[in-house]
């Protein structure tokens, strides 16, 4: 009889096939109902136009690889400004009070908004794409940081006050292992604005990219495409995820995130 | 406990200074570990200034047990942190083997470094296993690692957690986790270990078990050792002096010998003149109220 702890480790590759079976039934009920096959083609349509994308070498070699890039070069940028940022605020209180309202500000504009601006600043190349997605990574991260860099455990503050630690062996044996849970709680939602990001810049201008794809297969009408567009859309969403809880699980093996074995 | 795993931690001088000899702690040793002269605290906050501690003079012996008692918001913690440098006194001088713990407004590093402190909440880091968290004074100390581990390893044996060095704080149990925060304060060898509560979050039994370990610890480990505790039993139990605190503001209301031979067993609190001594304890307290 295995165990009940067994059972939950198991669970989700039970439990994920039998899901995907329901959603494609259900899917192929409603074409077989009558449902036109422009706005929801068939689950078998779906599958050849993937298989057919992922034959031309241009969607790897081009749009794809200019979407990950756009993603991760936009997510490194938060990710290092957003640590940056948010440590400075998070020590420096009077700074932090002094910019709030200002950030605050910049944190409610839809920053999708901004993205025809930085089309005309940066021109319609990956640059402006990548800036988007790094502001739409910085502020989960920054504001995690922030949250993380005050949220050292008094009591944690006075063993190491007790034990004579100076400066830099308090940030080492303390402060940095404390943040590093928040840093990567805002890792995991960066990395997956980071990717809207990318692909709203490529919805608005040039001509590379699997937003761009999308644009294009939607020009075309072309339902059986745009789904499968959007598969390959999730599938490099849940890699750049998993890559980063990955990360976590190897940096922060203590922590109770890590250790609930949570699936990615 | 072994009674050789005790024996790991004395360190080779103290053992030839003392000549292996045993005494009971309060004999004829005058000479004092830490000592508050004239020590006054105030609070200060929106709603007013609060004195936490008035006037306190305490003079507490080398290898002396001295347990401090009282009600909740008597002090008695203010009056460890102080003890302890994690506060500072608004008036009056703490002295640690006869030289001030403060000068000019900062903590003189190397009599801090002969105090070892245990908080109310054991505080191991969780990013650290057992026998990293047992390790890290030695660590900022700049002790090689193999040799830290290999220390640390010893003082699990001598705590009960042999088997655990590998583990997480997560993995242990509230007892389990105080013991490795005693061994953490242990590993220094400090000399005098300042205790705030640190089983209060336990039961009842397991509180009586790590009583008795803490009692054996103390003698082995020839340290002084000042605990603050709620318990009036627990004080009369451990301690060769109980000093009971009065609060608001917090004054120490008495202070009383209790010379019961060590070891103490969990027996000797049915002895007359030990319910005597907790009777007017008891009474002392009740009178504040």
């Amino acid at each position: 009889m295995p165990s009940r702890e067994q059972l939950m480790k198991y669970l989700p590759w039970i439990s994920t096939p039998v899901l995907i079976a329901v959603v494609l039934g259900l899917w192929n009920l409603a074409v077989s109902l009558g449902v036109s096959q422009y706005t929801l083609p068939p689950p078998g349509e779906v599958w050849s136009a993937l298989l057919d994308l992922m034959r031309r070498p241009d969607v790897w070699t081009v749009h794809m690889r200019t979407t990950l890039v756009e993603a991760v070069a936009g997510f490194g940028i938060g990710l290092f400004s957003g640590v940056i940022v948010g440590a400075v605020l998070g020590r420096v209180v009077w700074l932090e009070r002094a910019v709030r309202p200002m950030v605050v500000a910049l944190q409610v504009i839809p920053k999708v908004a901004l993205v025809p601006l930085f089309v005309i600043w940066f021109g319609f190349g990956m640059t402006s794409k990548v800036i988007i997605a790094a502001i739409l990574a910085f502020f989960p991260i920054m504001l995690n940081v922030l949250l993380g860099v005050r949220s050292v455990d008094p009591g944690h503050r006075d063993v190491m006050r007790s034990l004579n630690a100076g400066r830099w062996q308090t940030f080492w044996a303390l402060e940095f292992h404390s943040t590093l849970p928040y840093v990567f709680a805002g890792m995991e939602v960066g990395i997956v604005f980071a990717v809207i990001g990318a692909i709203v810049g490529e919805y608005l201008g040039g001509n590379e990219g699997l937003g761009y794809l999308v644009v294009e297969t939607l020009n075309a009408l072309n339902a059986p495409d745009l789904f499968a567009v959007i598969i390959l859309l999730a599938v490099l969403g849940y890699v750049l995820f998993f890559a980063v809880n990955v990360a976590k699980r190897l940096m922060i093996p203590w922590h109770e995130s890590v250790a609930l074995k949570d699936i990615a | 406990m072994t009674q050789q795993g005790l024996k790991t931690i004395r360190t080779p001088e103290i053992v030839a200074e003392r000549g292996g000899e045993q005494s009971s702690a309060h004999a004829s040793e005058a000479e004092t570990a830490l000592e508050l002269v004239g020590v006054s605290k105030e609070f200060h906050s929106r709603s007013g200034s609060v004195v936490a501690l008035k006037d306190i003079d305490l003079a507490i012996r080398r290898r002396e047990f001295v347990a401090l008692v009282g009600r909740s918001g008597c002090g008695k913690t203010t009056m460890l942190r102080i003890l302890a440098g994690l506060t500072h006194p608004s008036r009056g001088h703490v002295l640690a083997g006869g030289r001030p713990l403060w000068r000019d407004g900062a903590r003189d590093p190397e009599t801090v470094g002969r105090l070892g402190i245990v908080f109310q909440d054991a505080h191991l880091f969780p990013w650290y296993s057992v026998e990293e968290n047992i390790a890290l004074p030695l660590k900022l100390r700049g002790v090689p690692k193999a040799e830290r581990l290999a220390r640390a390893r010893e003082l699990c044996a001598l705590v009960g957690l042999s088997g655990f060095e590998r583990s997480y704080p997560r993995e242990l149990s509230g007892g389990m986790r105080q013991r490795a925060a005693i061994a953490r304060a242990l590993s220094y060898q400090p000399g005098v270990l300042l205790m705030d509560e640190p089983f209060g979050a336990l039961d009842a039994l397991t509180r009586e078990k790590m009583n008795l370990e803490l009692q054996s610890l103390a003698t082995a480990s020839e340290s002084t050792v000042v605990l603050v505790t709620h318990s009036i039993r627990e004080a009369v139990f451990l301690a060769d002096r109980a000093v009971l605190l009065s609060p608001r503001p917090g004054r120490i209301r008495s202070i009383t010998e209790v010379d019961f031979p060590r070891p103490r067993q969990l027996d000797v609190e049915a002895e007359p003149r030990f319910q005597e001594i907790v009777r007017t304890l008891r009474r002392q307290l009740d009178e504040e109220t």
